[in-house]
This record gives structure tokens, C-alpha cells and sequence, in this order.
């Protein structure tokens, strides 16, 4: 708790494309949110992985994010949007561009997807926007 | 279904459902290529690591410490990749729930980042991993290691050190590399050693590194790690599902060993 309360007062700014700039307020509601999503986990014993991705995503756009994961964690990836956004989806994929079957959970504009890879290496989060205008997404994961 | 109590957990929080994903979809390389890599994304932590490594039994954590390594260096690049192994030190520390251990570390991680000119923040950060050990919060202690790993990386990048990150983050993953690796071949077990198959880690990192500034990428230390990661990386690219050998492991932990040693103790840096 004292962790989440700290990331989001350190929400004022953070890095992106090698500048320091200050976070935007839709920004800040996506990562707030998030963090809101992420709480269930940690109470299961996941950890929170200190960082997260921000940006745009458009309706019917794939947004992927490229992450590298361990044989025999768990993860759970977990994102949200601001409320211009009506329904996400958060799917994994693995190396070979192969859509994996995971653990989901969507409510509006929050969604996670739980996965525990039988092998180590590259996989790709996608967010994408299935209902609502084009807004800012913000993806973190948590491990055990 | 992987994680049922998690899940329901999740779902009465909520109040919706939670359900498995039905139909799926393949994504053409192209699609894949353009995908964003980030280092906060992208590169794993040590705390990933080796939590991975635990599941099959724990460890002899406190077999992989190592001497301490000097406060002295004057080389920016040098002492990046030595604060980055410094951190995963702590992550070892951590795991072996040793409090003096991790006091001994926070000093000398609080050391390296001064050297470098990083922010009060940081500095501050020495107090609660002293705080935090001393009350044996192992979990709080990692979330901080992790913390401060982020705000030296911050502080570097407001000072127009942004290449210096991807050295922290590199100097975390050889010595990360290096004592998972060390600790698979002291009790090798099929489990344990496929966490070690990391190529697009080490293909990401290298990728960065050949994008570094020109007078960073001309330093000795930095040509040099960047020569060894090009082996390294094929060292870590075994076939997907296929478990490392013993000797591969070997193979891979001699070159991150020597590569660790260098950053340790090259010299010559300007």
C-alpha cells in the first residue's frame, strides 16, 4: 500500500523518449486506475513491477508491448483507460506472434490478463480499445 | 484454471466475470517487429529472476554473494554497470533474508549513485532499505530496491545521462545472469535452468547499446561489453522448450563471469 501510494504521488513526472515531461491528467486517471486493478493481485501475493507503459490507443488498433518473462512466475498484466473508453481487452501472445489462452478479466474500461509461461523468453501484451474514443491506456504487471 | 481464488477474488471486487479467452488469433512478424520496447517494459528485474529460479526449491542465496567490489571509480560508464550490479546484489541480499548484508549494500548502492550526482531522492532511499532491514520487511525491502533502481534511472535521465540507464539496467542482468547461472550448476535441475533462455533480452540491450552516444560508445569498458554481449547472446538463445544442458550453462556463466570481472575491475576506463 505505502508502494501504490508512493507511485502515484510520483505520478507528477516520469520518463519517456529519453525527456523528463510531466504526466497528462488522463495520464495520471489511467495509471490511478490501474494501480486500483493491481491491488487484488498484490493481496495475492503478487508483486508489482515498478514501471509501466503510457501512451494512446485507437479503436480497432492493436497496441503491442513487448515484455520478456520467466518460466515458472506467474503474471498477471493489468490495464486501464480513462472513461472515454468503454470496454479494453488485454491479451498475450507469444514469441511466434501465436495468440496464448489466459486467465481475463475485463470490467469497462479496466481489463488483466493472467498468464504462466512453460517457457522462458519474449512475449507481446496487447491492449486494444473495443469500444469507446481513441484515449490513453497505462499497462503495468505483477509476478510471483 | 491457473489462478481460481485470485480470480474470484477479482471478480467480487468487481462484480463481473472472469472467463477464458475463446478464440485466438495469430500476428504476422511485421506486426510483432513494431511492437514498443521500453527498459521500464521490456528488461526484467533481478527480483524477476530469481523469483523464478525459487520455484523448484530455494537457493543457497548467500553462496552467491560476492567481496565487495571499489567505491573509487571515476568513470560515469563504469560506475552505471557497477550500480546496476550493485542492485541485483541486493536482490541476493533480499532473498537470503540477510539484514546486515543488505545494510552493507544500501551503503555502498548510495555510494555509486553519488558518484554519479543523483538526486536527494535517491540519497534518502539509503535510510529506508537501513529502516526496512532492520525490521526484516523482505518484501518492502525488494518493492525499495526496485524503487530506487527507477529513480537513479530518472535522476540520470533529468541530467542528460540517458545513456547511462541502459548501463544500469545491463549491469543488473549480467550479474543477475551470472549468479542464476552460477547457482544452477551447483544443484542443476530441468526447471531451474530454463529461466536462462533470455535472447530477446540481450538482443534489446544490445540493441541500445549500439545506439549510444558516440563518445560513450567509444569508451573502452563500454566497446568491450558490448563485443562480449554479442557472444552472450547467442549463449542465451536455445530453442523455445528446449532445456540448457549443464555445459551450456557452464558455457554461459564463464562469459557472464569474465564480463562481470571486467566491469569490476577494468582500469584503464576514462
Amino acid at each position: 500500500m505505502k508502494r501504490r501510494i508512493a507511485i502515484v504521488l510520483g505520478l507528477i513526472v516520469f520518463a519517456a523518449g529519453g525527456a523528463l515531461r510531466a504526466e497528462t491528467d488522463e495520464e495520471v486517471e489511467a495509471h490511478r486506475s490501474v494501480l486500483d486493478l493491481t491491488g487484488a493481485f498484490s493481496n495475492e501475493g503478487f508483486k508489482l513491477r515498478d514501471g509501466h507503459w503510457v501512451g494512446m490507443v485507437k479503436p480497432r488498433e492493436r497496441t503491442l508491448i513487448a515484455v520478456n518473462l520467466y518460466a515458472g512466475n506467474q503474471y498477471w498484466f493489468a490495464a486501464a483507460s480513462t472513461e472515454k473508453a468503454k470496454k479494453i481487452a488485454v491479451d498475450l501472445f507469444d514469441e511466434n506472434g501465436k495468440q496464448l489462452v489466459t486467465e481475463t478479466y475485463n470490467s469497462g474500461e479496466k481489463a488483466a490478463a493472467g498468464y504462466s509461461p512453460q517457457s522462458s523468453g519474449q512475449y507481446f501484451v496487447s491492449l486494444g480499445l473495443l469500444e469507446g474514443e481513441t484515449t490513453t491506456f497505462c499497462l503495468v504487471y505483477s509476478y510471483k | 484454471m491457473i489462478f481460481p481464488v485470485r480470480c474470484i477474488t477479482i471478480a467480487l471486487l468487481a462484480g463481473t466475470a472472469v472467463a477464458l479467452a475463446a478464440e485466438t488469433v495469430s500476428l504476422p512478424p511485421e506486426q510483432l517487429a513494431k511492437a514498443i520496447k521500453t527498459d521500464a517494459m521490456t528488461i526484467p528485474t533481478p527480483g524477476e529472476l530469481f523469483a523464478a529460479l525459487e520455484k523448484p526449491g530455494k537457493p543457497d542465496w548467500a553462496g552467491q554473494y560476492r567481496t565487495p567490489i571499489p567505491m573509487t571509480y571515476r568513470n560515469r560508464a563504469q560506475i552505471a554497470l557497477n550500480l546496476g550490479g550493485l542492485i541485483a546484489d541486493g536482490f541476493i541480499a533480499v532473498e537470503a533474508q540477510d539484514s546486515q548484508q543488505v545494510k552493507n549494500i544500501g551503503t555502498d548502492i548510495i555510494k555509486l549513485a553519488k558518484a554519479l550526482g543523483v538526486s536527494e531522492n535517491v540519497l534518502s532511499r539509503g535510510n529506508s532499505i537501513n529502516e526496512f532491514a532492520e525490521n526484516s520487511e523482505w518484501d518492502t525491502l525488494q518493492e525499495e530496491l526496485e524503487a530506487t533502481q527507477n529513480e537513479v534511472k530518472t535522476s540520470m535521465q533529468s541530467h542528460s545521462d540517458q545513456d547511462l540507464v541502459i548501463l544500469v539496467s545491463l549491469g543488473g542482468w549480467i550479474r543477475g545472469t551470472q549468479v542464476v547461472s552460477g547457482s544452477v550448476i551447483k544443484n542443476y535441475d530441468e526447471q531451474s535452468a530454463k529461466v536462462l533462455r533470455q535472447p530477446a533480452v540481450v538482443s534489446f540491450i544490445h540493441s541500445k547499446l549500439n545506439g549510444l552516444g558516440e563518445e560513450l560508445s567509444k569508451e573502452p569498458l563500454v566497446k568491450s561489453v558490448n563485443e562480449q554481449l554479442a557472444e552472450i547472446e547467442k549463449l542465451v538463445a536455445f530453442q523455445p522448450g528446449k532445456v540448457p544442458s549443464l555445459d551450456e550453462i557452464k558455457k554461459l556463466n564463464t562469459a557472464v563471469s569474465k564480463l562481470m570481472e571486467e566491469i569490476k575491475t577494468k582500469a584503464d576506463a576514462k
